[in-house]
C-alpha cells in the first residue's frame, strides 16, 4: 500500500520534472535572447549618462567662446570681473567656490560623523528612527528657505555672537580680519555646512548601521569601551562610505546656488578675511544672467558654468585618487 | 577534582532576550587550566552560557542576565564592575572568523594592546605579535607577511588569527564559541591541538555542537538542553557513563 503510493509520487515528480526540462529546452533560445535585450538596454542607459555629459560640456563650451576667444587661459587667472568695462576673469569665484566649500566640509563633517555615530551606535532604535527622520527632512528645505532664515536670523546671529570670538581669540590671523558684517564668506559657508550635513550624515548612518555586529563584539570582547569600539571596528570598515558621503556632501557645497547668493555678499574681490563678502561661480551666474546685456558678459558667465563644472570633476577624481591611494598604502605590498 | 582550583564559578545564573527566558538556574565551575566543552543542540542556551561568562550576552539590545559568575571569587556581575575590564581578562574567540578587515596581520593582533589608553613601544608590540601568532600556532605561515590584510589569510587561519588576537591581551579566561564550525577539518584539528597546547596557560570554555571535538579535546563537558543545564563531569565519564537519560539520548544520537 505505501509502497505503491510512493511509487506513484515518485513518477508523477518524475513527470513534472520531465515537463520543466521540455519548458526550459524551449524558452532557452527566448531567455537568452531576453538577456541581450536586457544587457544591451542597460548599457545603452549607461552611455546616456555619459553622452549627457558630453553634451553638457560641449554646449558650455560652444556658448562661452566669444569669452574664450577674448580672454584666452587669463579667464581662470584674472582677478578683474568688471561688466561695465566688459573685463571678466574668474579668480575670484573659483577662490570663493573652493574656500566655502572646504569651509563648509571642516565644519560639516564631524558635525555630520557625530550625528552619524549617535543614530547608529548610541541611540535606542525608537529615538534612531525618529531622529533620522528629522535629519533626512533637513534635506528637503528649499535652499531660498535657507537663504531667508541666513539673512535674518544666522548672519545677524554670527554677526553679534561668533564673530566678535573669533576676531578676539584669531585676529591675529588673517581670516578674521576687517568690518563683523552679517553677510559673507563665513556666513555662506556655514549656511551650507547645516544644508549639507543632512546628506553627509544620512549616507554614514547607512554606512555605519551596515558594520557587521560581529565586527563590534570582536572588538568589545578584546576589552575596548565604546568609543573604541567605533574607532576600531566601526569607522575602519566605514572608511570607503564616509568618503563618499563627504564627496557627496562637497558636490552639493561647489554647486550651491541660492542660499549662497543671498549670504555671500556678492563681492569680487578676493579676501583672505572670511568677514569679507565673496561669491561663487554659481552665485555670481545666479545674481548676473537675468541683466547681462553684452554678449561678452553672457558668455563669460556661461563660461563660469563651465568651468564649475570641471572644477567639480576634479575635485571629485582628487578625493578619489587620494582615497585609493590611502587604501592601497595601508598594506605593504597591497593585495 | 579537589585539586584544582576553580577559576570561574558560575552560581544560579538566568538569562533573558527581552520576555524569552534562554538559561535557568545554571550553576557549574570551570577549573583553572582545564578544558570545558559545553554540547547541546542548537538554541539549548550554549552560546548565551559563555556569552555570560564575559558579559558580551548584554551588548545585544533587550538581552540580559542575573545571578552570580565568580572569577577568582569576584562576582563579575557585582555593582562595580566595569564589563570591559571582565572582557580584557575573559577573551573570546567567535563561531565566524572576525579579523578586522582594514588591519593588517600584525595589526590586527596588536588591536587590543593599545586600548584603554594603555601604549607600549615598538618592540614590546612587536615582541607581543611574535609571541601570541606562536601561541595560537600562526607564526610559520605569516611571518614573511605582517603587513598584509588579515583578512587575505584562509578561514583556518583566520580563526588563529582571531585567537591570536584574543590571547595578545593576556586574558586568564579563553571562551570560544563554536571556533569551528565555519571550519574545514584540517583547519578544524589544527585549532583542536591548539586547545591542548593553550590549557597549559589558560582556563578554556569551548562551546561545540561536534561531540567527537568536546570528547578528544575537554576535561570536562556540560551537556545543555532547552536552557537548563542537565548534567556537567568528566568528559570520560559523561560520554561512557551518563548519568541522565537526556545526556544519553543526545550522545547516542536519538536527538539533537
Amino acid at each position: 500500500m505505501r509502497e505503491a503510493r510512493l511509487a506513484d509520487l515518485e513518477s508523477s515528480v518524475a513527470e513534472k520534472l520531465a515537463v520543466v526540462k521540455r519548458e526550459r529546452a524551449t524558452h532557452a533560445g527566448a531567455r537568452l535572447f531576453g538577456d541581450r535585450v536586457f544587457n544591451i538596454t542597460t548599457f545603452l542607459l549607461a552611455l546616456l549618462i555619459l553622452v549627457l555629459l558630453l553634451g553638457l560640456a560641449i554646449a558650455l563650451i560652444y556658448d562661452s567662446l566669444p569669452a574664450i576667444k577674448q580672454f584666452g587661459f587669463s579667464f581662470v587667472i584674472s582677478r578683474e570681473w568688471d561688466p561695465v568695462s566688459d573685463e571678466y576673469g574668474a579668480l575670484p569665484f573659483i577662490y570663493g567656490t573652493f574656500v566655502s566649500s572646504m569651509l563648509a566640509l571642516l565644519i560639516a563633517v564631524p558635525l555630520s560623523l557625530g550625528v552619524a555615530l549617535c543614530l547608529s551606535e548610541m541611540a535606542p532604535d525608537w529615538l534612531s528612527m525618529r531622529l533620522g527622520f528629522l535629519v533626512d527632512l533637513l534635506a528637503a528645505i528649499p535652499s531660498v528657505v535657507y537663504g531667508l532664515w541666513a539673512i535674518f536670523v544666522m548672519g545677524p546671529w554670527l554677526r553679534d555672537h561668533v564673530e566678535p570670538l573669533l576676531q578676539f581669540g584669531l585676529g591675529w590671523t588673517p581670516f578674521f580680519t576687517g568690518p563683523k558684517i552679517a553677510v559673507g564668506m563665513l556666513s555662506a559657508a556655514v549656511i551650507l555646512a547645516i544644508m549639507i550635513i543632512p546628506y553627509i550624515s544620512s549616507v554614514c548612518t547607512d554606512v555605519f548601521r551596515v558594520v557587521p555586529h560581529f565586527q563590534r563584539e570582536a572588538a568589545l570582547a578584546l576589552g575596548a569601551t565604546k568609543w573604541e569600539t567605533v574607532k576600531t571596528a566601526v569607522i575602519p570598515y566605514g572608511f570607503t562610505g564616509v568618503i563618499g558621503a563627504v564627496i557627496l556632501g562637497l558636490g552639493r557645497a561647489l554647486g550651491e546656488t541660492i542660499a549662497v547668493a543671498m549670504i555671500i555678499g556678492n563681492s569680487s574681490e578676493i579676501s583672505l578675511s572670511l568677514f569679507h563678502p565673496s561669491a561663487t561661480l554659481a552665485s555670481v551666474i545666479a545674481n548676473e544672467f537675468a541683466e547681462a546685456t553684452s554678449d561678452l558678459h553672457v558668455a563669460a558667465l556661461v563660461e563660469l558654468g563651465f568651468v564649475l563644472l570641471v572644477l567639480g570633476i576634479v575635485l571629485n577624481v582628487v578625493a578619489r585618487a587620494l582615497v585609493l591611494g590611502v587604501s592601497a598604502r595601508r598594506f605593504e605590498g597591497g593585495d | 577534582m579537589a585539586d584544582t582550583a576553580e577559576k570561574l564559578i558560575v552560581k544560579k545564573l538566568n538569562a533573558y532576550f527581552n520576555k524569552h527566558h534562554a538559561l535557568h538556574d545554571v550553576t557549574l565551575s570551570f577549573a583553572d587550566k582545564r578544558v570545558a566543552a559545553i554540547i547541546g543542540p542548537s538554541g539549548c542556551g550554549k552560546s548565551t552560557l559563555v556569552r555570560c561568562l564575559n558579559r558580551m550576552h548584554e551588548v545585544v539590545p533587550g538581552a540580559r542576565a542575573n545571578g552570580e559568575v565568580l572569577l577568582d571569587g569576584e562576582n563579575i556581575y557585582g555593582d562595580d564592575i566595569d564589563p570591559v575590564q571582565v572582557r580584557r581578562r575573559i577573551g573570546m574567540v567567535f563561531q565566524k572568523p572576525t579579523p578586522f578587515p582594514t588591519m593588517s596581520i600584525e595589526d590586527n593582533v596588536a588591536a587590543g594592546l593599545t586600548l584603554n589608553g594603555a601604549s607600549i613601544s615598538r618592540a614590546e608590540r612587536d615582541q607581543i605579535v611574535e609571541r601570541s601568532l606562536r601561541q595560537a600556532a600562526l607564526w610559520e605561515e605569516v611571518k614573511d607577511r605582517l603587513r598584509r590584510p588579515g583578512a587575505s589569510l584562509s578561514g583556518g587561519q583566520q580563526q588563529r588569527l582571531c585567537v591570536a588576537r584574543a590571547l595578545a591581551v593576556k586574558p586568564e579566561v579563553l571562551l570560544m564559541d563554536e571556533p569551528c564550525s565555519a571550519l574545514d577539518p584540517i583547519s578544524t584539528a589544527r585549532i583542536e591541538e591548539l586547545l591542548l597546547e593553550l590549557k597549559a596557560e589558560f582556563t578554556i570554555v569551548i562551546v561545540t555542537h561536534n561531540m567527537q571535538q568536546a570528547a578528544r579535546c575537554s576535561d570536562m563537558t556540560a551537556f545543555m538542553y532547552t536552557g537548563n543545564l542537565i548534567e556537567y563531569g568528566e568528559t570520560k565519564q559523561i560520554f561512557t557513563n551518563p548519568t541522565r537519560r537526556e545526556t544519553e539520548d543526545y550522545i547516542t544520537g536519538r536527538f539533537g
